[in-house]
């Protein structure tokens, strides 16, 4: 089995994809196997400063080795680097149907984050 | 005595009244607090004799003695330490320097290092003493820098302030500790509406305050009428005046060739004398 994330503005795998990571609504923490899900409420969405970095030591816990997201800030993607964890950005539409797309290969891993520090926020 | 000229709105003219101010009273001092876009000198032309860099402390990891507890990353609260499995990350950029990390680490991995956020300068122009901060570009941290300005308070001088707009922590910084505060506003509904959130900052800090109308033919009567009924003195009006503005984008205090208003500053001034508490 593996375990995946996806950044999701649902707490159901129907829901759709949250473009943010830091400050998403729900993390989906998914068995590629079964699609036995988690769904876990965001608690850093009005974080202060730092909710990349918090987010991603949460789903570091939850033990996950890829994160399927809309965009990822530069210390966001530090931190999940670190934490050897896989990082697929650009993706939107329905949770479920990014996993299906995932477990087919067809999506591939950024070298980098994709927008800027603060992205989030708004 | 510490004069502050806040504004919870910018661009309503904090900088003019706090130069024209400090160069129309004897015995001057101006600090400029807006460290993030310091821009008195520009009006004061000061001789700076003094440049001092400023850092605050953020941690170092000594990795070789860290075992990724995490108790670092859970006493942070700007999550500017990120613990993984087997890795530590530090943020500089997110620290405020406020040592936790550190003390509590219990295998003591985590000594503090400087890094520098900007820098304090001290000048004078004629009789006048002036201090301001640069923060440093792209530094978020701006309330470190701000002490230590005014650190450089001469407690025999008038310290007039020139502060961050806003309310927030660098404003806090800025005005802490002044006998009275200038609050400078327009009369516009945009001015109004954070001319009440500053009112409602300096009457939770007990700091004694007047409002200063720019550009007071403009806009509407409302301000007048929320300061009425608020019984919030209105110390001055300065009207807007296509001399004022040109001498202003000219990088000239407009009291300098309007000596008019000097007097109007000196004649706010003794005011102030008669609302600051006594000790």
């Amino acid at each position: 089995m593996e375990k995946i994330c996806v950044t999701s503005q649902g707490n159901t795998l129907d829901s759709n994809v949250d473009p943010r990571f830091g400050r998403c609504q729900c993390f989906i923490i998914v068995d590629t196997d079964t699609l036995e899900f988690e769904a876990v409420e965001n608690p850093n969405i009005s974080s202060g400063g730092g909710a990349g970095i918090i987010s991603g030591q949460l789903v570091s816990s939850k033990g996950v080795k890829v994160v399927i997201t809309g965009n990822v800030g530069p210390n966001a993607f530090q931190t999940l680097q670190a934490a050897g964890i896989t990082v697929i950005t650009g993706v939107s539409g329905i949770v479920k149907e990014a996993v299906e797309k995932y477990k087919k290969g067809e999506l591939s891993s950024t070298q980098g984050p994709s927008v800027d520090k603060k992205f989030g926020m708004s | 005595m510490i004069i502050s000229v806040a504004s919870g709105k910018g661009g309503t003219g904090k900088t003019t009244v706090a130069v024209n101010l400090a160069l129309s009273i004897p015995n001057a001092q101006l600090l400029d607090c807006d460290v993030e876009e310091p821009n008195s000198h520009i009006f004061i032309k000061p001789n700076i004799d003094n440049t001092s860099p400023v850092f605050i402390p953020v941690p170092e990891i000594d990795e070789s003695l860290c075992d990724y507890c995490g108790r670092c990353q859970e006493v942070c609260e700007y999550n500017a330490i990120a613990v993984l499995k087997g890795a530590i990350l530090v943020f500089p950029e997110l620290c405020h320097g406020c040592g936790a990390c550190s003390y509590l680490c219990p295998r003591k991995a985590i000594k503090e290092v400087n890094r520098e956020i900007g820098v304090a300068e001290t000048g004078t122009k004629g009789n006048l003493q002036f201090g301001h901060g640069r923060l440093n570009i792209g530094e978020a941290m701006s309330p470190p820098l701000i002490k230590a300005v005014r650190e450089y308070s001469n407690p025999v001088r008038t310290v007039i302030i020139d502060v961050p707009p806003g309310t927030s922590c660098p404003v806090i910084s800025s005005i802490k500790g002044s006998d009275f505060c200038v609050l400078v506003t327009e009369p516009t509904p945009f001015g109004l509406n954070d001319l009440i959130l500053a009112v409602e900052v300096l009457r939770k800090l007990d700091i004694p305050f007047g409002v200063v109308i720019n550009r007071s033919d403009l806009g509407n009567k409302d301000t007048y009428e929320y300061c009425a009924k608020e019984k919030i003195p209105i110390m001055m009006e300065i009207p807007f005046k296509k001399e004022i503005a040109v001498l202003y984008s000219t990088g000239i205090a407009f009291t300098e060739q309007m000596p008019e208003y000097k007097k109007e500053f000196l004649g706010m001034y003794k005011n102030i004398l008669t609302k600051v508490k006594k000790p």
